[in-house]
């Protein structure tokens, strides 16, 4: 698996996801520029979490228009695999490569916590959990997911909910944490696994998302 | 040259923390009569053109960056000004 992690302006959990996949998983990964218009070579996109370009306008809204995304949208069309985390979840959902939109928290204070999750286990980014109940640590103020009534409908009937709050903590429609398109190669989650990998900094509870994808992706290299 | 002044606003279906908070802070002070509360975004583009393609030109660009569409709705106002 050869991946890589996408450093927009502003990002700052760039350094952490990469050593999440190339140090704590020892796959191949790189840090890629926003301004990179090639993503030949790479299985795995991730989109780290941060402020990509201060979160100007709206949490991701200047982000879809960064020179990459024309190569992360081919990828995913494609039918690479796509990972948004936080503010990556923000980009993915602007960029029109997931439904639905993160508004402000409904609290409307910044959440910094561990979030207790329930984890869909039948997709190739959640296989390898051995349970179903996990937590992973949360660091956000626009979580809320929001979609239409429709949307959320197709969403739950096409099993594409893989993450979901077990206490909601930011107003998130259906408790939604997490979510694939449909085709399920592109994901996007508030909560941050690469925070989890590693005991000594609180958990492991994420270690298991990337060993799924790696599994799936070198199955079928 | 043309000026656009574009407001951007929730959708009504569109629950918005910011706006509930903002009224129940006037109500908290007596001002009980305020009976809701929107929060939008104002921008102002001032572009040259004529004003056929600016109207196409100022449509697009609302609904492709200035507005979220799964949240928000527009509307925009373009009045001739001296250069």
């Amino acid at each position: 698996m050869k991946a890589a992690v996408i450093n927009f302006p502003g990002s700052n959990c760039a350094e952490d996801l990469l050593w999440a996949v190339d140090t704590v998983l020892g796959a191949e990964a790189a840090l890629v520029s926003a301004k990179t218009t090639s993503l030949a070579g790479y299985d795995l996109v991730l989109l780290p979490g941060g402020f990509s370009y201060g979160d100007y306008l709206r949490s991701g809204a200047i982000a879809k228009f960064a020179p990459v995304m024309a190569a992360v949208q081919a990828h995913a069309a494609a039918g690479g695999f796509v990972l948004g985390i936080c503010n990556g979840f923000q980009i993915l959902t602007e960029a029109g490569l997931l439904p639905g939109t993160l508004q402000v928290n409904s609290g409307l204070k910044f959440i910094c916590a561990d979030a207790p999750l329930a984890v869909t286990t039948n997709s190739p980014w959640t296989h390898a959990y051995a349970e179903s109940a996990i937590s992973l640590p949360i660091a956000h103020g626009e979580g809320n997911y929001y979609a239409d009534t429709a949307t959320l409908a197709d969403l739950e009937a096409h099993g594409q909910i893989i993450f979901r709050y077990r206490h909601n903590p930011n107003g998130s429609a259906h408790d939604i944490a997490g979510i694939t398109n449909r085709a399920g190669n592109v994901l996007g989650m508030m909560p941050h696994p690469e925070r989890a990998v590693e005991q000594v900094v609180g958990g492991t509870a994420g270690l298991a998302l990337f060993q799924s994808i790696q599994e799936v992706i070198d199955a079928n290299a | 040259m043309f000026k656009a002044k574009i407001f951007v606003n929730y959708k009504p279906s569109v629950l918005d923390p910011k706006a509930t908070v903002i009224h129940q802070t006037l109500q908290d002070l007596g001002q009980t009569n305020v009976s809701a509360v929107t929060v939008g975004k104002y921008f102002e583009l001032l572009l040259s053109g004529d004003r056929a393609s600016v109207e196409a030109q100022v449509t697009q660009v609302c609904a492709e960056m200035l507005t979220n569409v799964n949240l928000e709705t527009y509307r925009y106002t373009l009045d001739e000004v001296p250069a």
